[in-house]
């Protein structure tokens, strides 16, 4: 056990699949940067260095840089997983699924059910998301729901350094394909972490904080906001529980359920746009599931329907913020 | 290069197969006897064949929404894709996939593609493993002069490139894309654009098997020897139209008869053949009729065989979620 950024955390589990299993290769563009040039190699090791060092254990064989060709980059790490490799593939942004969404929605995510379940492939794709570096609206998106929406991919949005690590490592050996979605915001946020190697399931959402007067849903880097809000109410003697959904498909239903029934009143906390996403969702959910133990309407903390702003005091304005969700709560509470 | 009479049966008995398939969908079809979408791959036969010979089972291809050709090319089971045209449960994918996801990974046939230009990139990955493993196999990708405009074939073909994969790219002109001629929709030459990604490019007769199988030799051969991808510029014609159902008013008389009676692969392979005294015409005839019997019995027992029913709808979805 120790200290890990997020950032480092995905980087361990990384290396300890390769060098677990000899068919885990990881490729995108700059995943280690330097190729074909005099300088150095593994010159970036990933935009925000998330891959650095992996080109030193394993070469150019297994950690391969490839041009900026995002369709031929998935195609070809869904190929080599039908055939018997195990990919790590690397959308550098999510927003840049624009240029190669046909891989994932019309290719990977179908694959098994066309050909009637014989096909297996165990491919991740790894992802940064989400807003807060002012990297305006074409780096900035969230863009979950769209994956959640497709039948045959799984979606993996892990919150923190230890979720990180086991979420990854699960995506890996998981012989479906994974969406992992990292928020580029959590990079640096630290926490005590296994040295070892561990895997968390899919499908199992975590509670984060156990309380009675008010319940917050999050996901990836929402969750942390909201553990923060649970923590200010206690100071003012109301106790919140904070369930993390970890996976949005597959979807833990009856964690949903058994958090909005724990205290009747729902704060759904979604850094993604706001129609058709995982809030609407959720909330859905709870309606159709667990209407009578509601004693206030839910609440959902979203973005606006607009794209993400670059103006830093915009941008600010657009998010998803602590005081907004405490608003929120204060609202129902 | 020579071809052993033995292979030349195998040649003309794939063709004939190919053939006498697509004409039994065509007229189910019109019949009214078949659901879904078909796109025939008739006039085009010496192309999967011609390739598709140079191919082990562990080779691996990916196909397009023209597919039926290169699925019994690769060696899918007759019977077991004809149920699946007719959406039978017994069909090579269980009824889920259809005419344009016919797919045998066991056979290496990593799918028909309802998507213009979906399969290359998926050949990148299958060459990739090979390459990875130093197994000596090949990934062939087909994809049709409509496709060599769509991004993919080209990020595919500069990625084969970059990495130096046993991906051998085929296009498939047959001269139309849809209801638009090649001549209107591709700008400069497809050959010029595999050489200008650095593939070895050929331009094949494809009407002609032995010119197809001769120049799939040498880049198949090159590309398990490690010495890179490599594109084939096939030019050949369909005798049907886009999909079964198109009125093909887009060609004039004169061409469809001309497809028909100067363009088919399969006379002309006859006759060179016989011409040559390579195979007696009455070695082809039963080939020809022995074809036309396994699809007549194909068609029986796919119209005989039972639908999938409620349980299967949710099945096959994940391996576990």
């Amino acid at each position: 056990m120790s200290v890990k950024s997020y950032r480092d955390a995905i980087n361990e589990a990384l290396l300890q699949e390769m060098k677990k299993d000899e068919n885990v290769v990881v490729m995108g563009e700059d995943v280690a940067g330097g190729a074909g040039t005099n300088g150095e190699q593994d010159a970036w090791g990933g935009v925000l260095g998330v891959t650095k060092g992996l080109l030193g254990h394993y070469g150019r064989e297994r950690v391969i840089d490839t041009p900026i060709t995002e369709t031929a980059i998935l195609g070809m790490a869904s190929g080599a997983a039908l055939t018997g490799l195990r990919p790590v593939a690397e959308l550098m942004f999510v927003d840049f699924m624009g240029v190669c969404f046909d891989q994932i929605l019309n290719q990977t995510a179908k694959f098994r059910y066309m050909f009637g379940g014989k096909a297996v492939t165990p491919v991740t794709i790894r992802t940064m998301y989400g807003g807060g570096l002012r990297a305006a609206s074409q780096h900035s998106q969230c863009l979950y729901p769209m994956f959640t929406h497709v039948p045959g991919i799984k979606v993996v949005v892990p919150s923190c350094a230890y979720d990180a690590k086991g979420l990854l490592i699960q995506s890996i050996r998981d012989d479906d394909p994974v969406i992992y979605m990292e928020h580029k915001n959590l990079y640096d946020v630290t926490q005590e972490v296994p040295d070892e190697s561990y895997t968390i399931p899919f499908g199992e959402a975590n509670f984060t904080r156990e309380g009675k007067d008010i319940t917050f849903i999050g996901m990836g880097q929402t969750v942390g906001i909201c553990n923060k809000v649970a923590d200010k109410l206690k100071s003012e003697g109301k106790s919140a529980t904070v369930l993390d959904l970890r996976t949005l498909s597959p979807l833990d239903e009856d964690s949903v359920l058994e958090a909005a029934e724990e205290t009747g009143k729902v704060v759904i906390v979604d850094e993604s746009y706001p129609r058709c996403n995982m809030a609407t969702d959720l909330s859905a959910l709870i309606c159709q599931e667990s209407f009578s133990s509601l004693k206030a309407p839910i609440k959902m903390v979203t973005p606006p329907h607009t794209p993400v702003p670059f103006s830093p005091p915009l941008e600010d304005l657009y998010l998803p913020s602590e005081e907004k969700v405490y608003n929120a709560a204060k609202e129902i509470l | 290069m020579q071809l052993s009479r033995e292979d030349l049966l195998k040649a003309y008995k794939g063709m004939c197969e190919i053939r006498e398939f697509d004409d039994a969908v065509h007229y189910e079809f019109a019949a009214d006897a078949m659901p879904g979408f078909v796109h025939l791959y008739v006039g085009e036969e010496a192309s999967a064949m011609g390739i598709c010979m140079h191919l082990n089972e562990k080779d691996t291809i990916a196909s397009t929404h023209r597919g039926h050709g290169h699925c019994i090319a690769k060696g899918c089971d007759i019977t077991d894709m004809m149920k699946e045209l007719y959406g039978k449960k017994d069909g090579i994918c269980g009824g889920k996939g259809g005419s344009m996801h016919i797919a045998d990974l066991s056979k290496g046939m990593l799918g028909a593609n309802g998507i213009v230009g979906g399969g290359p990139p998926i050949v990148l990955g299958a060459a990739l493993t090979y390459k990875t493993k130093k197994t000596g196999n090949v990934s062939v990708g087909f994809f049709g002069d409509g496709a060599s405009n769509q991004g993919s074939i080209s990020e595919s073909m500069n990625m084969a490139t970059v990495l130096q994969l046993p991906a051998i790219f085929v296009c498939e002109d047959n001269g139309y894309a849809e209801s638009t001629a090649k001549e209107y929709a591709v700008g400069g030459s497809i050959l010029d654009r595999g050489k200008a990604f650095g593939l070895d490019s050929h331009e094949v007769d494809g009407n002609d098997f032995f010119a197809v199988h001769d120049a799939a030799k040498h880049v198949i051969d090159n590309a398990r020897n490690g010495k890179g991808p490599a594109l084939l510029h096939i030019k050949t014609s369909k005798v049907y139209g886009h999909f079964e159902g198109d009125a093909i008013s887009y060609r004039t008389k004169e061409e469809n008869e001309k497809i028909k009676n100067e363009e088919d692969p399969l006379k002309i392979f006859k006759k060179k053949v016989t011409e040559s005294g390579l195979l007696e015409l009455s070695q082809l005839e039963k080939l020809e009729s022995d074809a036309k019997e396994q699809v007549k019995i194909a068609v029986e027992e796919s119209k005989k065989a039972d639908f999938p029913t409620e349980k299967d709808l949710l099945t096959d979805v994940y391996i576990k979620y």
